[in-house]
């Protein structure tokens, strides 16, 4: 099949990668050439965050896609999808930190306190931490796979919390449009993993 | 549109002016979408010609002010004022207009007047942000009496010394400046004198967030973001810390004795 020979490419993963930086290399390009608009720091601030959100999305879909289309060669890409959605989340946090909040940490943790919103997708961060720092070939072993597993399922909390932090920012403008799209995806790919796990389970039950 | 400068109290800010880049193009302007940069690109639609204003409500001479009528009314004058918004940015913006009380003293508000509201124009076919569920439409805002009267409560109708671009909210808009943002609407088609406190946009679609008052107040954070600072477009670079927000956005001294003895933390 032409899908998984393109997938299995050996410069495949290097072009995803290059891929995933062009938003980054844009954003950077824009702040050092002042072409953000009138408010670059907000720019900044929402796109990274924005690309956190389709980077989530993206690597929430391939096993769902993988499971429909049969190509297995997707499996390569998760963690490196995966990290740069963390790698967003990280620049998301500190453009947060540097551009709205001076890097004053003391202003910065009443802040994160005070603002469930903020709290929320402070949270998201926090819990994406132990997925990106077991993400190597050698903790999935010192884990064992079923352990490590468990501990990624943490991916669906991360993405619950992501969703709830983005709905609370704009519900301050009343306008869900957006979190509506990101929601029906999120809830798409859960769901038919969830599918998946039940026909699996009631397959199973079945007398032989 | 020319204005002479303005002699009212704390109407011209010696403050280094917003580039008029800025100030016409990053705008919150619902009725043309909510992105910042939707008003710019999408209310070349907007038609200001003709244009009436309906006077109604609480007043001895109610009427149709055309715009045309309006713009004579009294004397333009150019007001540099801050320009707070409720999102923690601001801008100084020379505008050009004349007080609103010239306007009010005109119809004769009654003695049950308490408030005026302000509606926006709230047009399907010249808008296309009506189509959003995110407010009410039509736009409408509302002043006590007494705020709309203060001489520096303006009813704009040019910055820059030109006429307002549609973006701005052509042809007639007001500008409260010691009030975030929101609180000046744009495009005005109707002004109603009332003895009620106006069921403004903002309040009817989330109250615990925007109050009726809604006056620039470091002191009264919005429920998701702090009020003590912000940063003034154009100015406060990517590193520079946002500068602190001054009460009433540095209006005290004009419009304090407005709310003297009012507990602000209750009436946000």
């Amino acid at each position: 099949m032409n899908a998984q020979r393109a997938l299995l490419h050996p410069a495949a993963k290097p072009l995803l990668f290059v891929l995933c930086l062009l938003p980054f290399a844009q954003l950077l390009g824009g702040a050092v050439a002042g072409t953000l608009g009138a408010n670059p720091a907000e720019a900044l601030i929402r796109s990274t965050g924005d690309w956190t959100l389709r980077l989530l999305c993206l690597t929430l879909a391939v096993t769902p896609v993988r499971h429909a289309t049969g190509w297995h060669g997707l499996a390569r890409f998760r963690r490196l999808l995966g990290l740069f959605t963390f790698f967003y989340g990280v620049l998301h946090l500190l453009c947060y930190a540097w551009f709205d909040m001076g890097f004053y940490l003391d202003d910065i943790a009443r802040d994160i306190a005070k603002r469930p919103f903020i709290l929320v997708g402070f949270a998201a961060l926090v819990l994406m931490l132990p997925l990106a720092a077991t993400s190597f070939n050698r903790a999935i072993k010192a884990l064992g796979a079923a352990r490590w597993q468990a501990l990624h399922r943490a991916v669906y909390a991360v993405a619950g919390l992501a969703l709830l932090h983005f709905f609370w920012m704009r519900s301050g403008k009343n306008d869900y449009a957006e979190v509506a799209v990101y929601a029906l995806i999120v809830g798409m790919l859960l769901g038919a993993r969830a599918w998946r796990a039940w026909r699996r389970r009631t397959a199973a039950a079945q007398p032989a | 549109l020319p204005g002479t400068p303005s002699k009212v109290p704390g109407a011209l800010t010696m403050e280094k002016l917003t580039a008029y880049q800025d100030v016409t193009t990053y705008n919150n302007f619902y009725e043309f979408g909510t992105d910042k940069a939707d008003p710019a690109r999408r209310a070349g639609s907007l038609k200001t010609r003709p244009w009436t204003v309906v006077v109604e409500g609480e007043v001895r001479k109610p009427g149709t002010y055309d715009i045309e009528t309006l713009l004579k009314l009294a004397s333009m004058e150019e007001r540099i004022y801050r320009l707070r918004c409720v999102e923690g940015w601001s801008m100084v913006i020379p505008w050009v207009g004349y007080s609103l009380n010239e306007l009010i003293r005109r119809v004769e508000p009654t003695g049950n007047a308490k408030y005026v509201e302000f509606h926006t124009l709230a047009d399907k076919a010249q808008m296309p942000g009506l189509n959003s569920r995110v407010l009410l439409w039509p736009y409408v805002e509302g002043l006590r009496l007494d705020e709309a009267m203060h001489p520096l409560t303006l009813l704009a109708f040019g910055l820059y010394g030109e006429v307002l671009p549609n973006q701005n909210g052509a042809p007639l808009r007001l500008v409260v400046p010691w009030k975030y943002g929101f609180k000046s609407g744009k495009s005005i088609v109707k002004i109603r004198f009332t003895d009620k406190q106006p069921n403004t946009a903002w309040n009817v679609s989330a109250p615990h967030e925007y109050g009726f008052y809604s006056n620039v107040n470091p002191t009264v954070d919005h429920p998701r973001w702090s009020q003590a600072t912000e940063r003034r477009i154009g100015e406060d670079g990517l590193f520079t810390r946002k500068r602190p927000t001054l009460m009433f956005n540095g209006y005290e001294a004009q419009v304090g004795q407005l709310y003297a003895g009012m507990d602000l933390k209750k009436f946000y």
